[in-house]
């Protein structure tokens, strides 16, 4: 009788990982980043109908990189969450921390208990009355959780990425000047080409009370680039 | 992770996902106590709304009254539930204001996950749904009849909507007023409504025409200099729905004063 595969833990959660960043690899980059005007989302995404920007609620924004299927999942869910408790409790007691701190967890359920782990990586961002009150969280397919500075990358080159907004990043900037910073670490990830049409853009604007997250239309991000 | 999106409440209406998985917040979900509310509370108020050229306007008067009590001299009754629509409340207080926010909700939580907003018609028929839904309490004396308004981005033009206890939706074409002094503000807003008015003309009638009401019905509340309190008056165009200024609202208002000395 054949005796069935033994796997050590060790193995499997190697393996599910290396699973994981692997889809997490193949995706397009994410970049957020602060700016004077507020936080600035920037996508590489062709497409202008399957969104990788959305907006959660007044003053927090989401980005997901990976399977679209299952961060559009993970976006619903944000939603369901930040709606319900803006309901039941207020509108000041949603927050970005609670919402990525959730992400977290069912990310690392997922990954703990199922087959297949999630190939996504999030960005949960939630604009402050002033940049040093912003706050970004990175959520990897484990369900890490990490809070970032000025910027934060996620999916696709991450490193290469990053390391371009690091090289060229000198304290917060305006709007255009942080567009065109996130577009030469988008075109250095990889993607020479990066055409202004490729890139999905969105502002958790500082100014604005109530909904705060507002979409850039392309030409409004072409005459930005070009300023 | 529940991920199935044709699930019962998984949609992209906040109202199903509370009916299917949140019952206990929902405004009218817990049974009811038999007997009934006494008879002999009225809900005095008037609200209006109004379509000129550009959109349409929509106030209210600022008085809840318990009984033959004020309760309170400020409530706003006209809720702006998004970019492009708003509510006016006519009714129990608490469940009004409880449903103009579960609505607000539903509205910014279907533009959320969809990416886009509901249609306007859209919008009037889910109000319907939600008023229905309220028909218990109503039965009970806590009725909620809203009037609704918005600017229909695709036809371009202004609609009003009325309801009736049981959700019944009727789209007027011209001007509708709820509440007490719905009879005295429909008769002002008739002389005065004319195709394709411009905004300023339409606002005048308004105002004008819930000062008819405050006159002559008890459960309405006028302007009141005195204090500072004045009528809510919220105007939807294309470009978006305002709050007229207290001080453009006062002024009308002394001009509508001195004009019927």
């Amino acid at each position: 009788m054949a005796s069935p595969y033994y796997v050590s833990p060790e193995q499997l959660m190697r393996d599910k990982a290396e699973f994981a960043k692997k889809g997490v690899g193949r995706a397009r980059s994410i970049v957020a980043i602060r700016a004077r005007e507020g936080i600035l989302l920037v996508a590489h995404n062709p497409s202008a109908s399957l969104n990788k920007l959305s907006e959660i609620y007044d003053r927090v924004g989401f980005a997901g990189a990976g399977q679209y299927s299952e961060f559009e999942s993970l976006r619903k869910a944000g939603v369901r969450h930040a709606d319900l408790t803006g309901y039941a409790y207020s509108r000041e007691d949603v927050n970005a921390k609670s919402l990525a701190g959730g992400y977290s967890q069912m990310l690392g359920q997922v990954f703990a208990h199922e087959m297949k782990p999630m190939e996504v990586e999030l960005l949960v961002a939630q604009v402050g009355p002033a940049t040093d009150a912003d706050e970004i969280y990175r959520i990897s397919f484990d369900g890490s959780i990490m809070a970032e500075g000025d910027f934060a990358v996620v999916g696709g080159d991450v490193e290469r990425v990053a390391a371009s907004l690091s090289r060229n990043f000198s304290g917060v900037g305006d709007l255009a000047a942080s567009l065109a910073l996130c577009r030469t670490a988008l075109a250095d990830g990889g993607n020479p080409d990066l055409k202004a049409t490729d890139l999905e853009v969105a502002l958790l604007a500082r100014a604005v009370s109530g909904r705060a997250f507002k979409r850039l239309a392309a030409p409004e991000v072409e005459r930005l680039l070009s300023g | 992770m529940k991920s199935d999106p044709f699930a019962p409440g998984f949609g992209s209406s906040f109202y199903d996902y509370l009916a299917h998985n949140r019952r206990d917040l929902l405004p009218a979900a817990a049974p009811l106590p038999a007997g009934a509310i006494p008879a002999g509370i009225d809900h005095g108020t008037t609200v209006l709304a109004m379509r000129f050229a550009d959109g349409v306007v929509i106030a209210g008067d600022r008085m809840a009254s318990d009984g033959h009590t004020v309760s309170s001299r400020r409530i706003d009754k006209v809720i702006q539930t998004d970019a492009l629509s708003a509510m006016a409340i006519s009714g129990a207080v608490g469940p009004c204001l409880e449903m103009a926010k579960l609505f607000s909700t539903e509205l910014e939580y279907y533009e959320k996950i969809e990416g886009r907003a509901l249609s306007l018609s859209g919008k009037a028929n889910k109000l319907a749904q939600m008023v229905r839904g309220n028909l218990p309490l109503a039965m009970q004396g806590l009725a909620v009849i809203p009037l609704f308004a918005g600017f229909d981005a695709e036809a371009g033009t202004g609609r009003i909507y009325k309801y009736d206890v049981a959700g019944g939706r009727t789209e007027e074409s011209d001007y509708i007023a709820a509440g007490s002094g719905s009879v005295q503000a429909r008769g002002s807003l008739k002389k005065a409504f004319r195709d394709g008015m411009p905004e300023g003309d339409a606002v005048r009638a308004a105002l004008g025409a819930l000062r008819d009401a405050a006159d002559d019905d008890l459960g309405t509340g006028g302007a009141d200099p005195d204090r500072g309190i004045w009528p809510t008056v919220l105007v939807i165009t294309s470009g978006g729905a305002r709050h007229l200024p207290e001080g453009d609202v006062a002024a009308i208002h002394r001009a509508l004063a001195d004009a019927s000395k």
